[in-house]
């Protein structure tokens, strides 16, 4: 069943369209990753959910309920980890719960209760004093995390939750995520780091230009869009051009990236037969969903 | 537009327990500099000015650096304090995640300058009463007139901030318009001997009907203006609680 059903959403800005149609539905439970380039719409699609950015035609509704008409309900099913720290930097840990409780309307006794239920989840238990200059990033990042939960949210939606963290931290806030999803919370989980999709989402969706571009299981997308491995080719000073024509002429997929060539459902290095590529520089290794993303939204940098 | 809900007060109850915990270091700008000024002026000024419309300067001065320092209260927090919360620490992005709507949070803090308002006006009120200047039981009023001009002076600095492209612009919101009150609004002197035109002004100048208003429940003397009064600042802060509703709402819900 759908907990988040988003239809034709449109987004026009004064001069650019930020989203042009988008259609996605999120299951009960699931771990949906949202991935895409800056620019591509996944901030401001998330931004509609929760009420922060009004639509300009479309609809999305929220446990049934329209975006439109109920924003607060909505608001209160919903936990959110945004981006950019916007923990409040003049109360300590707990008192950034405590605080965040009351704008959900739960009476102090039992925010004491979660707040000390969530720090135990994250890993902050020790913490409940300390002021937020006294923490890391990764605890930060943790202490977002557990405020997200203070209403016991049925969806939590998640930008970068890991940018900017030790692998450790990163190891850890995924771990907390598994644990979540498994206990039945819906998850959207917006982010370039594909390794995380891979590792968290049930299904992903990538994002370009303001649409979705395709939507599926992580393991599927890589093995429909690239195949099992790629091949990447270095090409020396002045071969780049015939290796190219060759490839064209074979009919072997391929990109070109900045001083590789990338080739997607090639299973052999038969393939690359009789090419001036010099030894050492033909690598195969397994496909990933980075490379699909690249794939999809091209290899050139966005600005 | 959408109107506040009673959420408001969550927002309210944020700013006063971050404000019980560091209000030391605001005692300074809102308690020591008004007394030290009342002090001066009144004492110091005082004893050369001698009487003002019958009464001792000091007297005279008395209420209008309350409604001036009540001023200064409410206009601080919701200039140079919202604009923190709101661009650099991006607490209210955070709040309006929650079912705390932009128009709950604009309410709060304006509720909250407000707050700042009162109490700064009833710390200068004390220590009036303390060294005997307040002469009526009217003046146990002052503190609601001070939270009345508290939610004007946040409203109208709300709107300021709703609109402003940086932190700097607020240079201009009180070279160009808090400090001429506070010299225009006769808080220092009475505008009688001044031309016309400046008269005006002042007249329609928001400070001008606080003072008024404070300096009559401070003194027992009550003119028939100070229903105009009322009547001015009921008027300016129900025109800027309102832009600023919708000011903040098309600048936070994009």
């Amino acid at each position: 069943m759908a907990v988040i059903s988003i239809s034709n959403v449109v987004k026009k800005y004064k001069d650019f369209v930020a989203l042009n149609g988008v259609n996605l539905e999120i299951k009960q439970g699931e771990c949906l990753g949202l991935l895409g380039p800056n620019g591509a719409g996944k901030t401001t699609l998330i931004r509609m959910i929760t009420g922060s950015s009004p639509l300009t035609e479309g609809e999305v509704s929220v446990g049934g309920m329209d975006i439109k008409t109920s924003e607060r309900q909505i608001k209160a099913l919903i936990g959110i980890v945004p981006q950019l720290d916007n923990l409040d930097p003049d109360l300590n840990v707990i008192g950034n719960l405590l605080t965040f409780s009351r704008y959900f309307n739960i009476p102090h006794k039992e925010a004491k209760k979660r707040s000390t239920e969530v720090l135990q989840l994250v890993g902050l238990e020790n913490r409940p004093k300390s002021n937020l200059g006294e923490l890391s990033g990764g605890m930060k990042r943790r202490l977002m995390i557990a405020r997200g939960l203070i209403n016991r949210p049925r969806i939590l939606i998640l930008d970068e939750p890991t940018v900017g963290l030790d692998p450790q931290a990163k190891h850890l806030v995924w771990h907390k995520l598994r644990e979540l999803r498994n206990s039945g919370v819906t998850l959207v989980l917006c982010t370039q780091v594909m390794e995380e999709a891979a590792e968290l989402a049930d299904r992903v969706a990538i994002m370009d230009k303001g649409s979705i571009i395709c939507l599926a299981p992580p393991a599927e997308l890589v093995v429909q869009n690239v195949g099992r491995t790629v091949w990447e080719i270095e090409p020396e000073d002045g071969h780049r051009e015939p290796i190219i024509k060759a490839l064209e002429q074979r009919r072997v997929e391929f990109d070109e990236g900045p001083g590789k060539i990338t080739t997607y459902h090639v299973n052999d290095a038969d393939a690359f037969k009789g090419l001036a590529i010099a030894t050492g520089k033909l690598k195969q290794r397994p496909a990933t969903l980075e490379d699909v993303f690249l794939k999809l939204t091209g290899r050139a940098l966005i600005e | 537009m959408k109107w506040p809900s009673w959420r408001f007060i969550r927002v309210w109850q944020r700013n006063r327990d971050v404000f019980l915990k560091l209000w030391p270091s605001e005692v300074t700008g809102f308690v020591v500099e008004p007394l030290v000024l009342l002090l001066a002026m009144g004492f110091g000024l005082g004893a050369y000015v001698g009487m003002v419309n019958g009464q001792e300067y000091i007297e005279f001065v008395a209420p209008g650096i309350i409604a001036s320092y009540a001023m200064f209260s409410a206009s601080f927090e919701c200039t140079y304090g919202s604009y923190l919360r709101m661009s650099y620490q991006r607490t209210f992005d955070a709040i309006i995640a929650t079912p705390v709507n932009v128009e709950d949070v604009i309410t709060g803090e304006i509720f909250w300058g407000a707050t700042r308002s009162m109490l700064t006006g009833t710390v200068i009120l004390i220590v009036a009463t303390a060294f005997g200047l307040a002469e009526s039981s009217w003046a146990l009023l002052i503190p609601l007139l001070a939270f009345l001009q508290g939610l004007m002076f946040s409203s109208i600095a709300l709107t300021f901030t709703a609109i402003i492209p940086s932190i700097h612009s607020f240079n201009h919101y009180f070279s160009l318009f808090i400090s001429p009150m506070f010299f225009f609004s006769g808080v220092f002197f009475p505008l009688d001997s001044f031309p016309d035109i400046v008269q005006r002004l002042s007249w329609i100048a928001p400070l001008t009907s606080a003072v008024k208003l404070i300096r009559a429940c401070f003194n027992g003397e009550f003119h028939p203006d100070i229903w105009l009064a009322l009547g001015l600042i009921a008027l300016i802060t129900l025109v800027f609680f309102v832009a600023s509703l919708v000011l903040m709402r098309r600048k936070l819900i994009v």
